[in-house]
Formats: structure tokens, sequence, C-alpha cells
């Protein structure tokens, strides 16, 4: 059995953690996620999406559940594990000053999970503002810097210029973060948790926000350095997430790429190869993207 | 209606009109009043018990921030390098050398029947063994079957043998995080630093979910070693209340014999401001003559020798970085709000005066929201408050529980490496909060340190660091302001100075029974009194048979 990914969110209050969340969770596409939350407090779950609640467990519907933590964070992703239908993901929402990568490393340290991903959200009015409080500034600067994948919300809430002008900001502090500017938490839980190229179990709606985005299927009869493969996808700037299985010369890999980070898996059983590749449409350059694949098939051995 | 009158060799009353008596009159488990046998005789029929007469009376102790879990530790193995009281009496020795630490270990593995079941040690203090590191090859020679961890005393590094580090999956070579420091065969050495390593791997060698948990058996071995220590009232600052374990406090302290008036806080974490405002405001109701509750502890930041404080510029003295928040400050606001609409009291750790600063700030703006004229809202620790933060404190209404022990247990490491000298010398400034008029107590947060407030009453006192320096000395306090911190001091705090915190007319009848007398030893001395129990709502405990 694979190790169970778990994902990160973080960022300061009011970043829209909780609005990320209930659009994953209305839009999981077929992938069953389990959602922890520091507190129940106001109801982070939409009510039209619980089947029913009890044990300190919200049953939400498509297969996914949601507790809340409290101070035993290693105990609830103990529960997690043991639950059967086993989820696909897990996705921890960080408190409003806590650093994600401090929870990633305990992730690491489970057997079982694999720490797939830090999204760390900054709100496209506020960030600067809580960047500039003396309180935070350093706790803000250090949790955007531990993001994989840096998502800028609430982007219709603000001109395009200012829009560039954080964008721009981010840029400078940050060099080289992949930065999505979402609204309403619209992002396709392929792009924000990544997904397997294989038909989903439930077609992607609309309003996903998938409009926004471009994928790409590599596939190869060659056998694939995923080493290089995985370290170009993680080079390229316009791809956020990748992920699937190859061929290699000793067996199977599965590649997962979070922004400027990948890492490889090695997998015993059999699996279709295939790796999908999600980005910005302003940013995803196919053919680039073709010719990183092309340079990790190892034609000649 | 059976009236009881004590004689004592002397009554240490804290009440400013007669500090001083010889006789105290309890009935119904309330004093009945202080003064001399000829003053009590007037108030009807009594019954003269003289076997106090050679022990001197104080109001009983009150530990005003304090953690029931001290219980609990007990069924691990202690490995500190102090002498330290179990809830039966037994002083178990400090251990000197890592060698020592695993002879206590072998002795406590080879009582255990079942060979998997983890061992765990707590209170290792390398800080006081030149910083020697304990490695998994010597917690192999304890067991290399069984796994083994030992928690340090600053509680922010865990130990562990090779059998823990592999059921923690890091028996590999190649780790490259920095809380886990790597020997020259490139596999972790089993010292694992920081919180978010050693909550995963704690779970494998005994520090489970039921480690982290109260039960019945922690709270009577706790109020055991309160009646060792005189204490008749003690906070347990921090505990995640629900109903069910708000169920088990009612039974275990509702029991007769129960001998101490426990206060447990409600935790901020696992509920949103509006929710832990509302619950906590709720369980008052369900308080008892020995369950107080109703009120909430707020974590701010972390600790300083953890270096996760919130420190101002110019931070720590040894260029760590800067801590870390807890909790973020609109919480602390919204939360402050609630409270105060609610009536309901907050406490609030803050180590560092980054967060001490916080707290105030948040408290004055909260306050212009919802005026109350007596909050009482307390900064827990607080250990770095400077002069001005006092000063404004006082005119906000707020109390201060300042952590003493410190000064002992951690001041030369504070001097040499985390604050420096001149911040270590003004830690805890008991003075300066009593100067500038904040009702005052002073705490040993066991178990970080043991449970004692004679003990932490000398620290204050004295400022002596554990080699022996004089730390700060215009911050000691006088012997009397130190008693009345560890009494009517922590009382205030808690807004139950109207129940308990002196022997006066009306109150509780909770007394702390010593054998000599605190006002005429030697200040060097103090922390050497033998307490020989304690006198709780009127009924008799004696330390020796409890």
């Amino acid at each position: 059995m694979m190790d169970l990914p778990v994902s990160v969110i973080g960022g300061y209050l009011g970043a829209g953690k909780t609005t990320l969340i209930n659009h994953l969770l209305r839009h999981n596409e077929g992938q069953r996620l389990a959602v922890l939350v520091n507190e129940f407090g106001e109801l982070p779950i939409d009510a039209d999406l619980i089947e029913s609640t009890g044990d300190g467990l919200i049953a939400i519907s498509g297969g996914c559940v949601c507790c809340a933590f409290g101070s035993d964070l290693i105990g609830a992703l103990a529960d997690i594990q043991n639950m059967s239908p086993r989820p696909d993901h897990i996705l921890i929402e960080a408190s409003g000053v806590a650093l994600p990568a401090s929870i990633a490393t305990s992730v690491g340290m489970i057997e079982g999970l694999r720490p797939d991903a830090i999204l760390v959200l900054a709100d496209a009015e506020q960030i600067r503002k809580n960047a500039s409080n003396s309180y935070l500034a350093d706790t803000i600067e250090r949790q955007l810097n531990q993001a994989d994948i840096l998502l800028l919300t609430k982007a219709d809430l603000v001109a395009a210029q200012q829009l560039k002008t954080v964008r721009d900001w981010l840029s400078e502090k940050f060099p080289g973060k992949r930065i999505l500017p979402v609204t309403s938490g619209k992002i396709p839980i392929s792009a924000a948790l990544g997904a397997l190229p294989f038909p989903a179990r439930r077609a992607a709606g609309a309003e996903t926000g998938h409009g926004r985005f471009h994928s790409l299927v590599l596939r190869s009869r060659h056998r694939i350095d995923a080493e290089v493969l995985g370290a170009a996808l993680a080079d390229d700037p316009g791809v956020d997430r990748a992920k699937g299985f190859v061929a290699t010369a000793t067996g199977m890999a599965l590649i997962h790429v979070v922004g400027n980070r990948y890492s490889i898996e090695d997998v015993q059983e059999d699996h279709n190869t295939g790796v999908i590749c999600i980005g910005l449409k302003d940013q995803f350059d196919q053919d680039r993207i073709q010719r990183i694949f092309e340079t990790s098939e190892m034609r000649c051995q | 209606m059976k009236t009881t009158i004590y004689s004592a060799q002397k009554v240490i009353t804290m009440n400013p009109n007669q500090p001083e008596v010889s006789h105290v009159a309890v009935r119904d488990g309330r004093i009945l009043g202080a003064g001399t046998l000829e003053d009590l005789a007037g108030w009807g029929p009594y019954e003269l018990d003289d076997r106090f007469a050679d022990k001197v009376l104080m109001p009983g102790l009150i530990e005003g921030h304090a953690h029931s879990m001290e219980g609990a530790l007990w069924n691990f193995t202690y490995v500190g390098w102090f002498d330290r009281m179990d809830p039966d009496g037994k002083v178990w020795d400090g251990l000197k050398t890592v060698d020592e630490a695993v002879a206590r270990l072998k002795e406590a593995a080879s009582a255990m029947e079942d060979p998997d079941r983890p061992l765990l040690g707590w209170g290792f203090d390398p800080i006081y063994m030149a910083n020697v590191r304990m490695t998994r090859a010597d917690l192999d020679r304890v067991s290399d079957t069984r796994p083994i961890g030992v928690l340090h005393a600053s509680g922010h590094i865990l130990n562990v043998n090779t059998k823990g580090l592999d059921l923690a999956g890091l028996l590999k070579p190649g780790n490259t995080h920095p809380g886990i420091p790597l020997g020259e065969d490139g596999f972790p050495t089993g010292e694992l630093k920081s919180p978010e390593i050693m909550m995963p791997a704690g779970q494998h060698v005994g520090m489970d979910r039921a480690f982290l948990s109260a039960d019945p058996e922690a709270l009577q071995n706790y109020a055991r070693l309160c009646v060792r220590s005189g204490v008749t009232t003690s906070s347990d600052l921090g505990q995640q209340l629900d109903d069910d374990l708000v169920e088990m406090f009612s039974e275990v302290t509702g029991a007769g014999d129960y001998p101490v008036c426990l206060v447990p806080f409600r935790i901020n974490m696992g509920l949103s401001p509006k929710e832990l405002v509302e619950y906590t405001a709720s369980l008052r109701e369900r308080s008892t003559e020995r369950l107080e509750l109703g009120r909430i502890k707020v974590i701010a930041d972390g600790s300083i020798q953890g270096f996760s404080a919130r420190m101002r510029w110019p931070g720590y003295y040894n260029g760590a970085e800067n801590g870390l928040w807890y909790i973020a400050p609109d919480q602390l606001a919204e939360i402050y709000e609630r409270a105060l609409e609610a009536g309901v009291q907050v406490h609030t750790h803050t180590n560092g005066d980054e967060a001490t600063q916080l707290a105030i700030e948040t408290m004055e703006t909260s306050l212009r929201k919802h005026p109350d004229f007596d909050h009482r809202f307390t900064l827990q620790h607080c250990q770095l408050a400077s002069a001005a933060q006092f000063r404004k404190m006082a005119r906000l209404g707020m109390c201060v529980n300042l952590f003493a022990n410190h000064h002992f247990y951690w001041g030369d490491e504070h001097y040499a490496l985390t604050v420096g000298p001149e911040r270590a010398q003004s830690m805890n400034a008991c003075h300066t909060a009593l100067a500038e008029g904040v009702p005052m107590t002073i705490h040993s947060d066991a178990p970080v340190t043991p449970l004692g407030p004679i003990f932490t009453a000398w620290a204050a006192v004295n400022r002596r660091t554990a080699s022996g320096r004089v730390q700060g000395e215009n911050e000691r306090i006088t012997v009397l302001q130190a008693l009345h911190a560890v009494t009517l001091g922590a009382a205030i705090t808690m807004k139950m100075d109207h129940q308990i915190g002196s022997i006066e007319i009306g109150k509780r009848a909770d007394f702390a029974v010593l054998e000599s007398d605190p006002t005429t030893v030697a200040p060097e001395a103090l922390k050497d009194i033998p307490v020989w129990g304690t006198v709780q709502g009127g009924r008799i405990f004696e330390a020796a048979s409890i």
C-alpha cells in the first residue's frame, strides 16, 4: 500500500483556508478527502455537504470526513489512517500562526504517511498589511516561505493593478515561488492536491476552476529517468503540480511534483504509466513540457 | 454544630489586622474565628484540639500554576538531576551521570513483565552534566529490545534507544532535519529535538494518548503531592475540559476524602473563541466545594529555554530566531472581548516580553469595548516583563503569576544563553511587580519544576541559581511578601480571595501545617521547613499517612 499523502494548508486568519477546503470537498472529483481542522468552531464545512455528525467527526458527501484535532494531531492522524475505506488524501488546516513546515515534519515521521504539499494562502487584500504588522511580520514571512505553492486568494476583490502589485511583491520576496491567484477558493483538485492521469471516480463539474488551468498527460513507451523528469518538472515555472507513474530502469516509480519540489516513490505493483502536469493557462507551455519529458526518456539504454 | 478550636505554636493569618494569633476556631469546615482562646470561647461550646500545639499554621498554600499531570508522571521513571519526592513521599535521589540514569532505568525495566512495553524516563537534565549528550547506545544498555525514551526536564528534547528509533521509522542514515542529530555512522544519535519531532516519535516510547490525558489516578496522586507540600487549593492550568472530563473531575474531587480543591482551567485549544467562552461560562454552575470551574487559559507563546518564547528586540542572547505564537493576535482579542462580555476570567501564558506586550495591548483595546472594573485577567509566567509593562498591567487591572522557580532551575542557563546577564537578573521581577501594584503570585508549573510553594517562596526570596549565584538581588522580596504571594496572592489571581488565602472569619478552614516557623528561620532555610500536612475544609490530612 502506498503512503497516504498529507497536504498542509497554512496562512493567517482570514486567508481563505476554510473556503478552499470547502471548494475541494465540493469538487473532489472522486477523491476521498479527510480534513483535519484545529477546531470545529463556526462550522468549517458548508452545511449542504454534511451527511452526519457525531463523535467528533463530520461525515461529508463523497466519502470525505472532517475532524478536529485540538492539541492531539498525532492521535487524530492515527485515527484517519485506521479508517475504512482509507481516504485518498489528508488535508491539515494549520492554525493561523502555525508554521506549516513543522506540521509537515511531524507528518513525515509517521509511518504510512507522506507529506505531500504545503499550500499557503495569502489574502490579496490583507497580506501586505498583515506582513507589516510588527507582531506578525516574521511569522507570516516564515509561513509564505515554507509554501510549495502560494495561493493568492480573494483575487477578485482587488483591482487588477493591486493584484499585480501584490504578485510582484510576493515574487520579489520569494523568488521562484509558484503563485496561483484564486477566487472563492476555486482551484481544481488536480492543481491543489494533484491527481493521477486516469479517469476520475467522479467527473469535474462546472465551477471547479478548471477553466483557468491547462493540463497535459505525458506518456512514453520508453523507460524514464524519474529523477531527471522530477527535477525538470519542478524547475519549470509553468508546472504547479505533476503526478503519475513511469517505468524506470529498475521498475515502477510514482513521481510527485509540487511547485519547486519533487519526490519519487518506488512502487512494487504494476500501474498504467502516464504523468499529468497542470498549471495556469498563461504560464503553461505544452511544447516546453513535452521537450522536458523527452529529455528524461532513456532511449539509448 | 460542633466547634473545634486548634491551638498552635503560631497561626500566621495573612490578615493585616492580626497577623499572628495563637488559636483558630473551625465550624462546618469554615473558619469561625482566629485569635486568643479567650476571644474564640465567646462563640459558645467548643472542643479544644491541641494536636497542632507545637506546629505553625498558615493559610492553606495555593498553587496558581501547576498541572495535575505531575501526578501521572510518577507512573514513569524519574531520572532528573535534583532529588524529587513522589506521591508516596519517597524522595528519589537526583542522578548525576548518564550511567546513573541508565542504572535506574535498568532497575525499572527489570520490574516490567511485558518485554515489549515501552519504558519512559523523565526529568533528565544534561545542562548540569556539562551538557553531555545521551545517545541511543547509552539507552541500548538498558534494553535493545524494549522501546525506551527519556524526556528532558526542559520538555524540549527526547532521547530514544535504537528500538525506539526503529519504531519511529528513523533508523536510517542521512536524515537532514536539524532536530535529529546524526552520529559518525550517519544514523541518528537518538536525540530528538523540538516538539514536531518528539511528538510523533514519543508515541512509540510511552508518550501516547493516555500519557497526555488526565485520569482519576493522576488526580489522586496529585492530591497526595499537594498534601505533602501544604497545598489546599491548586489550579490545573490547562485542561481540554469537555463534559466527560468535567464529570471525571467532579467524581474524583467529590469523594469525601479528597484533600484538595482543584481549579482546572479550560485551555483554548480545540475550541473557537466563541465556543471556548460559552462552554467555560456554562461550567461555572458545575463548580463544587472542591472543584472550581469557569476560567480560561490561553497560551500565547512558547518557552524561553526552548527558544520558542516571543521576544522583543533584540531577542535571544545567543542570536536564536524569534519564537512562536501559539495563538493569532486576532484570536486572542476575540477571546478577551467575549470573555469580558461574559464575565469569564482569562489567564494567559506569556513567556517572552513580546507576548506580554501583545496581551497588555489586547487587554487595553478589549477593555475599551467591554469595560470591567474587576476582571483580574492574569499573565502566567510573564518572565521578562519590564517595569513599564508591570505599570501598565497594574493600571489595566491585570494580575501576574511569576515563575520564581526558574531562578533556581534555569537561572544559570538564562544568564549564559537565552536572555543574557542583564535581563536574567530582572527576570520574574517580583519586587518590581509588587512595587508597581500588580497583584502577584508565584508558581512551580509542576511538573516542569516540583510542586512546593514553600520552595517557590524561597526561590523568590533568595533568587539563587543552581550554581549558587544570587541573580538579581534587587528583585528579591521579603519572606512575608513571598508567603503572601503563595496564599492570598494566588487567591486574588483566581478571584477566590473571598473564600481562601487567609485565616479569617468566614473563610474555608484551609491550613498548611508546618513543623517550624517560616517567619523566624533564616530566609536561606525557608525551603527546608518540613510540612506536617494540611487541613482542607476542616478535614485533617497528615502527609505521613496520606
